[in-house]
């Protein structure tokens, strides 16, 4: 009988999932008694080694935690700096970093949508299945994902690891030809983006509504990626500088990420689905279209439309680029002098998966006492738990490799980036017999 | 002839590819590094013919271990767990040939890892064998290998 034969499986890959990390559930008949997601997390690493570093060194040492969204890294490293020694980067070089976060985010957003989390939906084990059917689709895909790379090779002076962002602006920056050269492709990337929007909304998704904690960066006249008040939609609204007196890191024994949780309440969720409900009316035009006519309206509440709202932001992004490159006119100077000073900075910035958290303290000679990088899988972690635990009850009835199959879809809802750990996520459900909990 | 070297050279043996690289370049051999995510590795291979792709694989060869695989005439046997890759090398070259868009020459040279942890040295045996990658490639480019041909000495890696 279901849920009272004790049964285990064990997969060694949790596919399409960037890192490793390892997920147990254990049920009790039609009660889920235990869920734990196990990852490692490698920023407390990074926070050990940037110690004594010169604060120039942050914005590349840290780019290196992600080979998936460098750019966020560097631009919350970037920015906390700036902060850190009370420095103002020129407007100019605030619009390429913006165009430099729209590379990412079409980058990033484009192998999720395609490549990760379109084959659960359409019933296929990987994207290769899927391109055996669907060519053109991946073809698509292929095509924004290189725009992309385009934009952050461009701004970030190479194709890995970009080096050319430094505290202050950008050790270089393009000229307004270059930045042209780019109009072309990103029209159509803005079509291809809509059609994501299209195909992506017509999947099936599962009737899962939770009552999520959304926190995203608001900015008053920008659909956020760089500055911006934090705000949830349960009344959260500070600077960036007061992040950790609202929210929490606590350690759990099952992971060596620590969870992070909204002090006084628990679980809350960053990414696009935050953003999306919070700055629905902070997306250009186009975008909030594609977005009704794909029937989401903010609040969206069922994770499993997190695919859509990625095609949404893939549609923003296009748009947000395409207005950066009409209004750019280059810095008179690459970047403004950042001279060593002691201080303390904190800045959040809004990577491709949700908000990511830096601090650092200098010294006067502008290296670097301390500092706390708060990464946007860690802010999940606790919240695709919180998923697991309400959507594995609704699994009872299924075969266990299907229900199993599910809660692996589950995760990949959030895009986890555990990629700075390594590789395979194993997963145990263990159905326990009531009586033996 | 175009050859592409996948790797994190932050994260233990799958920093071997960039570490092959160098070693190409000394040679006065043009190398990319790339992360080794399977639609940038497509891209990257878009329009050439003859390709070299150098990764780190785990197949349960011995550590430090080089294969030689024919990229167009074998399935990849092996994980490749460049975990940056997000997208490994094994997944490109399945998707590549389900789009048609391998090279119509695709050589992979595969060196055995066992480190892949964040932060993490490359292995002795791994740094072993970039020499002899690099050679072997370096004499498909019909370079002269022999140690009378004055090519700088390995570097101690």
């Amino acid at each position: 009988m279901i849920g009272r034969t004790p049964r285990t499986i064990r997969v060694n890959t949790l596919a399409r999932v960037e890192g490793e990390g390892a997920l147990y559930i254990k049920m009790a008949g039609e009660r889920v008694v235990d869920v734990k997601l196990k990852i490692y997390e490698p920023p407390r690493f990074f926070e050990a080694f940037l110690k004594g570093r010169h604060f120039s060194e942050a914005p590349d040492i840290t780019a290196r935690i992600c080979g998936i969204c460098p750019i966020a890294y560097q631009m919350s490293a970037a920015h906390a700096i700036e902060r850190a020694l009370g420095i103002r980067i020129d407007p100019a070089v605030r619009l390429l970093r913006r165009l430099f976060y729209c590379g990412e985010w079409i980058e990033s957003h484009t192998l999720h949508v395609y490549m990760l989390h379109a084959p659960d939906f359409l019933g296929y084990q990987d994207v290769i299945a899927m391109a055996r059917d669907h060519r053109p689709v991946v073809e698509r895909a292929l095509r924004l994902k290189k725009l992309g790379n385009r934009i952050v090779t461009l701004l970030g002076g190479r194709e890995i690891h970009p080096i050319s962002a430094a505290v202050g602006g950008f050790y270089k920056v393009p000229t307004k030809q270059q930045l042209r050269e780019l109009v072309e492709d990103l029209k159509w990337a803005l079509e291809d983006s809509l059609e994501t929007v299209r195909w992506s909304a017509t999947f099936e998704f599962p009737d899962f509504e939770q009552d999520y904690e959304f926190v995203a960066l608001r900015h008053p006249d920008e659909y956020p990626f760089n500055e911006g008040r934090l705000i949830s939609n349960r009344g959260l609204d500070v600077d960036a500088a007061e992040y950790e007196d609202h929210f929490v890191e606590l350690h759990v024994k099952h992971s060596n990420a620590l969870h992070s949780m909204v002090r006084g309440r628990g679980s809350y969720l960053v990414g696009p689905l935050a953003r999306f409900n919070l700055n629905f009316d902070k997306l250009p035009k186009v975008a909030q279209e594609a977005a009704l006519q794909a029937g989401l309206k903010p609040p969206v509440e069922n994770p499993f439309r997190s695919i859509v709202v990625r095609a949404v932001e893939l549609v923003f992004a296009c748009a947000e680029a395409l207005r950066a490159i009409r209004e750019y006119e280059p810095p008179a100077m690459p970047r403004v002098e950042a001279p060593n000073r002691a201080g303390v900075g904190q800045a959040i910035t809004e990577a491709p998966r949700g908000i990511l958290y830096h601090r650092y303290a200098l010294d006067e000679k502008g290296l670097i006492i301390a500092a706390k990088i708060v990464p946007p899988t860690s802010q999940n972690q606790k919240r695709i738990e919180d998923d697991l635990r309400g959507y594995a009850t609704q699994l009872v009835a299924w075969p266990l490799e299907e229900a199993t199959w599910k809660c692996e879809q589950a995760i990949r809802n959030y895009d986890p980036c555990i990629s700075c750990a390594t590789h395979f996520l194993k997963l145990t459900v263990d159905r326990a017999e009531a009586e033996g909990v | 002839m175009r050859i592409i070297c996948c790797g994190n050279p932050e994260r233990g043996d799958d920093g071997v590819g960039v570490l092959v690289a160098k070693r190409l370049r000394d040679f006065g051999i043009e190398a990319e590094t790339r992360t080794g995510e399977a639609l940038e590795l497509i891209e990257a291979w878009s329009g050439a013919n003859d390709v070299i792709v150098v990764d780190a694989v785990v197949t349960g060869a011995p550590v430090g271990a080089v294969q030689r695989l024919e990229g167009r005439q074998v399935t990849v046997p092996c994980s490749l767990p460049g975990s940056t890759h997000g997208f490994s090398v094994a997944e490109a070259f399945e998707l590549a040939r389900t789009l048609g868009r391998l090279p119509e020459r695709l050589r992979l040279y595969g060196i055995e890892g066992q480190w892949f942890e964040l932060g993490t040295e490359v292995s002795p045996q791994v740094r072993r064998a970039v020499e002899e990658v690099a050679r072997q490639i370096a004499a498909e480019c019909g370079l002269p290998m022999g140690s009378s041909f004055g090519y700088p000495s390995a570097p101690d890696l």
